[in-house]
């Protein structure tokens, strides 16, 4: 793939996950480090007033790293970042898309990039440079 | 409300060590099949030291302190109305296994919206590998509900 072959408008590979699971959760947290109870003890998440556990917002950032890398290398990507727009409920199977929004000077391009859960639903919106030869 | 003093202030610097077996759980947890991730010779095949830590590593190495909530303690905040609003990451040389990479935090903004009733706290993190080059950074931005 090259930024000369690229044009506005291209999209990504989509990718759709399993369904979130409990256990999806808690290998997460340990593999991620992200231990906040929220994500993983029900109990704690009923105390806070959530009806059950969600997921980690890292979780569905890592899907749409996994987006990127199976566009370009991990290597071409320059920045990355995404908004937490919605809590991604347990058992949400998420898919992970992504347009080339502009093209930039110095090979580089704009992706615009979302995940969304089995009813459409928005969870995380954002964006990523991408570097091409 | 939280102490607005914070803002500017940076924490201890963190050294982590990036561990395969950890990249390799990391790959299996968020279903990621590219060999690249869990395979040492297919890393180096596609020109890697070691295995490549994924995209967003870098937060779950500032997660390796004693205390992974440090900020959030620091501040007094309560973890159960804590939301990740934002996360944003640049690149520099690739993160990979056997790596030790120090992160330096420090609080850049706090702000409140909605008259209390929302806080945000922005922390930049930056982060070099044990050869001193530079690794990238990230940006996150915690939302904080508080009761009204």
């Amino acid at each position: 793939m090259r930024y000369a072959d690229i044009t506005v408008g291209d999209t990504l590979p989509p990718l759709t996950t399993k369904p979130i699971s409990r256990t999806t959760l808690a290998l997460f947290a340990g593999a991620s480090g992200d231990h906040n109870p929220i994500h993983i003890d029900i109990d704690f998440a009923k105390q806070a007033g959530m009806p059950d556990v969600f997921a980690h917002g890292m979780l569905g950032m890592a899907y749409l790293g996994r987006l990127l890398t199976g566009w370009a290398p991990q290597t071409a990507i320059r920045e990355f970042s995404t908004r937490f727009v919605s809590i991604t409920q347990i058992h949400a199977v998420i898919t992970c898309t992504g347009t080339v929004v502009e093209k930039l000077d110095g090979n580089l391009v704009r992706l615009e990039i979302q995940a969304a859960d089995q009813n459409g639903d928005v969870k995380l919106t954002g964006g990523a440079i991408i570097a091409l030869p | 409300m939280i102490d607005r003093a914070f803002i500017g202030q940076s924490f201890p610097p963190l050294t982590a060590l990036v561990e395969a077996g950890r990249l390799r759980a990391f790959a299996r947890a968020t279903g990621n099949t590219d060999p690249i991730y869990t395979d040492d010779t297919a890393a180096q095949a596609a020109g890697y030291r070691a295995l490549p830590a994924p995209p967003t590593f870098l937060f779950s190495l500032d997660l390796e302190r004693e205390d992974p909530f440090y900020f959030i303690n620091a501040m007094k905040i309560d973890l159960a109305r804590v939301l990740h609003g934002e996360q944003h990451f640049t690149y520099g040389e690739p993160i990979c296994a056997g790596d030790e990479i120090t992160l330096t935090s420090t609080v850049t903004d706090i702000f409140d919206k909605k008259g209390g009733a929302m806080e945000f706290v922005i922390v930049e993190t930056r982060a070099t590998n044990q050869n001193g080059a530079e690794v990238g950074g990230m940006t996150r931005t915690i939302v904080v509900r508080n009761p009204q």
